[in-house]
């Protein structure tokens, strides 16, 4: 029934409609219960992930709801979401695909010749993260100050192409998230090699906007919305993949593509 | 590996932030009492760490950072993207007007 505090709640926010959250295995794998009902899919599928753990998380994030339901701080929720329901339709080459493009624009990549400072910021930061991804996966990738960017060899998007193939589909969705949040597949390869923390990559991601704000100064509320906001996406992204490619949970069969 | 500092650190963070995120029986709910576990199954509180030791540590910095951002872009949205409803007085108010007042009520 109606508490009377509030006529509604914002745009984008519903009234906390559940007492309890609770999960319980069904046949497809592990579902969401708000009292007695089952959380479903924004095209109406039940609701349903692979791993416990996963589960465990979302049933958190809407236990964590308190008056009104905040859907734009459920990251884990959405991920599940879209890896249920495709919205774009894509299939697994697809989407490697996708990922894989992201090198050609790769934040990393992508020099500039000045400011001096920031040029050698990017160097001594970015630098080393390039250098591992060489090693960890014997390719060539380089970086350009060119507005064209670097040029990538055919072979070193075949190996990220082979690579992301032994991924099963949910964690691929998770993967490309993270490439298009942080607008680097090179960082979020570190991130998903566990390499790097997901604060770091979100520093690196964010290194000019870094450099400009502590040389000119900025709007200081309106920064540490957009880092907090990339962090928590950048975070859920990464932990969706490893919870969605432990082998306990690739066992499963809704990860079975 | 990530650098990540002591392990039982970033436990105790994590366990804070879903005390937090939870309410007041938040030792009872399924979160907390899966990292406890998955802590202990692994004796994640030493130094040096096997693999699977590393991997649990590293996503539950990952968790950590996670609810510690959630937590903050929400306190941050609430201050200064929504302070509430406003009444027609205050947002009139806003720009340098005021309500005119008519007799039987109205405004």
């Amino acid at each position: 029934g109606s508490c009377g505090r509030r006529a509604y709640a914002p745009p984008g926010e519903r009234k906390r409609f559940y007492q309890n959250v609770s999960i319980s295995q069904g046949e497809g794998g592990f579902e969401i219960n708000l009292d007695h009902r089952k959380l479903k899919t924004p095209q109406a599928k039940l609701f349903t992930v692979p791993s416990e753990a996963l589960a465990i998380a979302v049933a958190t994030e809407w236990d964590s709801q308190k008056d009104t339901i905040k859907f734009y701080t459920m990251h884990l929720t959405t991920l599940c979401n879209t890896a249920l329901d495709n919205p774009t339709q894509r299939n697994k080459t697809q989407l490697i695909r996708a990922a894989v493009k992201f090198l050609e624009t790769d934040t990393l990549c992508y020099r500039v010749d000045e400011p001096p400072a920031l040029a050698e910021l990017q160097k001594n930061e970015w630098d080393p993260v390039v250098a591992w991804a060489e090693q960890r996966y014997n390719v060539t990738i380089g970086s350009s100050t060119s507005i064209l960017g670097p040029n990538i060899p055919a072979s070193t998007k075949e190996t990220f192409v082979s690579h992301l193939a032994s991924y099963n589909m949910w964690a691929l969705q998770g993967i490309e998230f993270v490439i298009t949040q942080l607008k680097s597949l090179i960082l979020s390869m570190g991130l998903i090699d566990r390499h790097i923390t997901v604060e770091k990559a979100v520093l690196l991601s964010r290194l000019e906007e870094e450099y400009q704000i502590r040389r000119w100064g900025n709007v200081e509320w309106a920064h540490d919305y957009d880092l907090c906001e990339l962090r928590a996406r950048t975070a859920a992204g990464t932990l969706f993949v490893h919870l969605c490619s432990e082998s306990s949970t690739v066992k499963h069969k809704l990860l079975q593509d | 590996m990530a650098a990540l500092g002591a392990p039982v650190c970033t436990l105790r963070a994590l366990l804070r932030e879903l005390r937090h995120a939870g309410g007041r029986r938040y030792r009872d709910s399924p979160a907390y009492r899966h990292v406890l576990a998955a802590f202990r199954a692994h004796r994640v509180t030493s130094e040096k760490l096997c693999r699977a030791q590393q991997e649990l540590h590293f996503q539950a910095a990952t968790y950590l950072c996670l609810l510690r951002s959630v937590r903050e872009h929400e306190a941050l949205h609430r201050e200064y993207h929504g302070k509430g409803e406003r009444s027609p007085e205050e947002v009139a108010g806003l720009v340098g007007f005021r309500l005119p007042r008519q007799p039987g009520g109205k405004g």
